[in-house]
């Protein structure tokens, strides 16, 4: 496996956020985390990278510990978290944002900035622009472009969809998906748990702190409690 | 009439460029933590304290000036490994109340080091002044304005055209963003203060020979540098320029139309005026970016 957690907790002061959560992603798999808003998919995600601290368990990345490691080094090592909310360098160029995505990498990062331009055009056009000045939808393409410049062995995306329109929406997980067919390893939290499990391998079913189902992606589609509880079916 | 506005302006231009290398010093700072570094005027004083002792010992100027700023840049890693790194968790109030304690230590141990006489530098190139319609300016004037352009050029090139400078800057606008890319933000914290203590320093060595140099030295200096930096915006490393170089012009000014007993208060008039009527500064931060 190439994450393999194991018995992970994680508190925000008293809040006990992550409760022993177990899970695994294999090499070139497309795994989902689905739950309820407040369940603790972000904040697994963020123990993952590394900017929230694990109060216990283990990550391992590659059979390598990486619980005590610190963000800058995961990326490193090829862990790249594309955060919620996007979160850009609003007042710098498009094209700072992607190199900057490259910056742990080194070397000539040209070639990997044309890949981008060819997965998502309109950022060429806009290149020059404060990337804080682009659209909801380019953002999120700024901030997915900027997390494989840095060529990432595990890919965590989190709520790619988020307040997007259903047009654009339907873009993003294009995206995700063509990512996938080149073999990508991809860790996608989302709300939008049909079109999640819809392109995973497997998911895994996060309610409050505690993993409560895992399966395989179409399982957890014909699933009654997820869709009950969330496909709204 | 013409001469003696020529005149004050040169000196106002020249003083200003010192308030504008300390007040990138405060920009800078500000940037990579929110923490406005009160020993800012400390590294001035530093490297004018070491160029004048050290040349009085008979070093040769240049590496004295060397040392200065290396003993600069190391009292800015130390501030920020062993006060802000440390209180990291602390209020960023907190934080500022450390830097002046950090001020005063700093002061202290000069005052063991050199004592609290005045130490005078010999002028660069001597002090022979050159007649510039009807004003005078001093060759050192010169050497201040020369050597702040060139650092101020030096510092716009590297936030601006290197990776690591943008990496600098990306953490000033978003920390987490800059973690998930692989920045080392403490480390930025740490090379931020290395590069404001040496901005510092290298314009504490090439003002001495026109302000003296002493213990104390770095009191007005860093507190008119942060003038600079509130008046162009905090923050904000072209703001800070054009704001010391506006403090300066002000001051010379008001010292000689007015009186020269006013000299210091023009720099906190200044400053009261921008806190009342334009917070964030001459070129603060517009909101540019859609949520």
């Amino acid at each position: 496996m190439l994450l393999e957690v194991r018995g992970l907790n994680s508190h925000y002061g008293r809040i006990h956020a992550l409760k022993s959560v177990d899970l695994s992603v294999g090499e070139g798999e497309l795994v989902a985390l689905v739950g309820a808003n407040g369940a603790g998919k972000t904040t697994l995600l963020r123990t993952l990278s590394g900017v929230q601290p694990a109060t216990g368990g283990t990550i391992r990345f590659e059979g390598v510990d990486i619980t005590g490691m610190p963000a800058h080094r995961r990326v490193a090592e090829g862990i790249l978290q594309v955060p919620e909310g996007r979160q850009l360098f609003g007042p710098q160029s498009v094209e700072d944002n992607l190199r900057l995505g490259a910056y742990r990498r080194g070397g000539d990062p040209d070639a990997d900035l044309e890949r981008m331009y060819a997965l998502f055009p309109v950022l060429k056009d806009k290149r020059r622009q404060p990337a804080g000045t682009l659209s909801g939808g380019q953002q999120q393409m700024v901030a997915i472009a900027r997390a494989l410049m840095a060529r990432p062995r595990l890919l965590l995306l989190d709520e790619p969809s988020m307040g997007l329109a259903p047009l654009l929406v339907g873009e993003i997980f294009n995206a995700v998906q063509s990512l996938k067919r080149r073999g990508t390893t991809i860790f996608l939290v989302e709300q939008n748990a049909y079109a999640a499990l819809a392109i995973a391998d497997r998911g895994y079913v996060l309610e409050t702190g505690e993993i409560t189902l895992h399966d395989a992606g179409s399982a957890l589609l014909a699933n009654e409690r997820v869709k009950q509880a969330y496909l709204g079916l | 009439m013409f001469a003696e506005f020529l005149q004050y302006l040169l000196s106002g231009i020249t003083i200003g460029a010192i308030y504008a290398l300390a007040g990138l010093g405060f920009s800078i700072i500000y940037n990579a933590s929110h923490v406005i570094n009160f020993a800012q005027g400390e590294f001035i004083m530093i490297g004018g304290m070491s160029a004048a002792t050290l040349t009085a010992a008979g070093v040769p100027l240049p590496l004295a000036m060397l040392f200065g700023l290396a003993a600069a840049m190391l009292g800015g890693v130390l501030i920020a490994k062993f006060t802000i790194e440390r209180a990291r968790n602390a209020s960023v109030v907190t934080l500022i109340i450390i830097t002046i304690g950090a001020s005063i230590f700093l002061r202290g141990l000069a005052e063991v080091v050199w004592g609290k006489e005045f130490h005078r530098l010999a002028a660069f190139s001597g002090d022979d002044p050159i007649a510039v319609m009807g004003a005078a300016v001093l060759p050192q004037s010169l050497w201040v304005l020369g050597v702040a352009l060139v650092l101020i050029a030096a510092t716009g090139f590297f936030f601006n055209r290197t990776l690591a400078g943008k990496a600098m800057l990306a953490t000033s606008h978003n920390r987490l963003a800059a973690q998930l890319v692989g920045i080392n933000v403490r480390g930025v914290v740490l090379v931020a203060f290395a590069l404001s203590a040496a901005l510092g320093a290298v314009g504490g060595a090439v003002v001495a020979p026109i302000t003296f140099s002493y213990t104390e030295m770095g009191i007005m200096l860093g507190l008119k540098g942060f003038t600079a930096a509130v008046l162009g915006g905090l923050g904000n490393g072209a703001g800070a320029v054009v704001g010391g170089l506006l403090v300066g012009i002000a001051e010379a000014l008001g010292a000689g139309y007015i009186s020269s007993a006013y000299k210091d208060a023009i720099a906190f008039v200044i400053i009261l005026l921008v806190l009342m009527f334009l917070p964030n500064g001459l070129f603060g931060k517009r909101g540019t970016e859609r949520v």
